[in-house]
């Protein structure tokens, strides 16, 4: 009666790989369907950072405002500019930047930090790259508040153009889950990574016009396609345009959706082939 | 249908030293051409020709030395780790308890931890909100749940831990052997929780050092070596095998009335076996 139920063993499957594609999205639809795991813990994660502080998750907003009023008025004398022009430019530039950075430099250690967990608890890899884009997100939303406070004192002018504002954040939010995804798989394996990345953010954010305007280049009869090349000025206009109620330019539209779906299908790729190697590796 | 079924399965850990781990290394080797087995990175076989099929009802003890490949083997029936050759299929939710400490959150309530314990092993919030009276009272945590876990002894996570999988009714429950932490009054409770729930619930794997609670809860075993399978089999005969002694001679009568068996059957057992 205490047989080993090898005895009605079935036979063994056809050989299936872990490589599969099917596996991969499934990965993915497993991932968002545990909503509210993701949720709460992207959510834990800025608690986590102001636990015991008084004013909690309102400092994200209140470091923010501090950086871009000190920079938008260094920036606005040292280039000569209209500080109700210069200092608005600068905060959409900030906000969205704070973004960008936030979801590529956690995303190359979306695995690495999660070791603990990815070792104890069953879970699809895309649940920790919805945690830290949802993150992204929430801390965008802190930071969000800064330009609504900017345009109610500069009473800036807004045009319907505004609205686009809507599909540039899901266009940013698609691309930093594909970044993190990419990134946190190549990065488990290879630890340089991090670091290389870590510094490179630091001169990619001079490199992109965030607190100068690209337009400065061409006035000072230098090229435009030292900001042009930079995948990231694109990210950064398709919401600065509309937030500020400048004029919609489809090249940089064009440009962002070709970098998501190039994204995506690389860091899909990576998924299939590596998807059950990140625990080996973490 | 709730089962585990493994087919020559192994499990390989690439080690990757400081050297071999960086990027620099793959592509400087990559252009000086391969030196001998510099660029190899060198691996562990923590698994080995794994073959199992579990169904409902199976409550297996898992035993073996240290580094023997018990928590691998936990591991990978959890769907942690996936076969790096050869097949695993487990169907049911699976709940697993590994080392306590990490995977929990030291900054965070009890209750918190609680709750993101149960989101990971697929409940929802409402749900674990439910059962929370249910696993304050079994982990007689009291007023402690409020409390962020860093001010938690050891046994009391582990009690916080077994609180949350018992009471989710999982269909495949794995127990690695860190839950020896606990003192011998919670253990009872254990104990009877565990054995009401492997009664219910599917699949019961457990890995632990302790004969008692592996006789009072397992029916089968298996004995893992070097990562492989030695022996798997009836509970006693691969106990008294790996222990080289029948285990249930030693066993207080007060255990054996508890467990249903008979020495004497037990004396025939280890006759037959040796």
């Amino acid at each position: 009666m205490q047989a080993t139920s090898t005895v009605e063993k079935p036979p063994a499957p056809p050989e299936s790989s872990s490589r599969t594609w099917r596996k991969a999205f499934n990965d993915i639809a497993a991932g968002t369907q545990q909503r509210q795991l993701w949720a709460h813990l992207g959510w834990q994660d800025i608690k986590q950072r102001y636990r015991r502080s008084v004013i909690g998750p309102l400092w994200i907003t209140i470091s923010m405002g501090m950086t871009v009023t000190a920079l938008g008025i260094l920036y606005s004398n040292l280039f000569g500019k209209n500080l109700g022009e210069h200092l608005p430019y600068l905060a959409v530039g900030f906000i969205m930047w704070g973004f960008i950075s936030g979801c590529i430099t956690d995303g190359t250690e979306v695995f690495i930090q999660n070791e603990g967990l990815m070792k104890q608890l069953p879970a699809p890899l895309s649940v920790h790259i919805l945690r830290l884009v949802w993150r992204q997100t929430l801390l965008f939303a802190h930071n969000l508040v800064i330009y609504f406070v900017v345009l109610a004192i500069f009473l800036m002018p807004i045009s319907w153009t505004v609205v686009m504002a809507i599909p540039a954040i899901v266009l940013m939010m698609a691309s930093g889950a594909w970044v993190a995804l990419l990134f946190g798989i190549v990065a488990t394996r290879f630890r340089d990574i991090p670091p290389v990345v870590g510094s490179l953010m630091q001169l990619i954010f001079f490199m992109t016009p965030i607190v100068w305007d690209a337009e400065i280049l061409e006035q000072k009869g230098g090229s435009m396609f030292i900001a042009k090349l930079n995948p990231l000025y694109h990210y950064i206009e398709i919401l600065r345009d509309p937030l500020l109620g400048e004029d919609i330019v489809l090249t940089n539209w064009i440009v962002v959706g070709a970098i998501t779906i190039v994204g995506w299908a690389l860091a899909l790729l990576v998924l299939r082939n590596y998807r059950a190697r990140v625990t080996y590796w973490v | 249908m709730v089962s585990i079924d493994v087919w020559n399965a192994a499990v390989d850990f690439p080690i990757f030293d400081a050297k071999s781990r960086s990027l620099k290394k793959a592509v400087l080797g990559k252009a000086g051409g391969k030196i001998g087995t510099d660029s190899k990175v060198p691996i562990i076989e923590a698994l080995h020709d794994i073959n199992l099929s579990f169904r409902h009802g199976d409550r297996v003890a898992l035993v073996g030395h240290n580094g023997a490949g018990k928590s691998t083997l936990l591991r990978l029936m959890s769907g942690i780790y996936e076969p790096t050759r050869g097949n695993a299929r487990v169907e049911g939710k699976v709940a697993p308890v590994f080392d306590l400490g990490v995977g929990m959150d030291p900054e965070i309530s009890g209750y918190e931890n609680i709750v993101i314990r149960g989101l990971f092993l697929g409940m929802n919030r409402t749900q674990m909100e439910k059962r929370m009276d249910d696993i304050a009272e079994f982990t007689e945590l009291g007023d402690y749940l409020s409390m962020p876990l860093r001010t938690y002894s050891t046994g009391m996570r582990v009690r916080l831990a077994l609180g949350v999988v018992t009471s989710i009714d999982p269909e495949i429950l794995i127990l690695d052997e860190g839950i020896g932490a606990v003192d011998v009054e919670f253990m009872e409770k254990v104990r009877a929780r565990l054995k009401n729930l492997v009664q219910r619930s599917g699949i019961l794997v457990f890995a632990s050092h302790s004969d008692e609670f592996l006789m009072e809860l397992c029916n089968t075993a298996i004995w893992m070596d070097k990562g492989g399978i030695v022996e798997q089999g009836p509970l006693r005969d691969v106990l008294t095998h790996y222990k080289g002694k029948d285990p249930f001679e030693n066993a207080s009568q007060e255990t054996l009335d508890r467990i249903g068996e008979t020495r004497s059957v037990a004396a025939s057992g280890s006759n037959e076996s040796t």
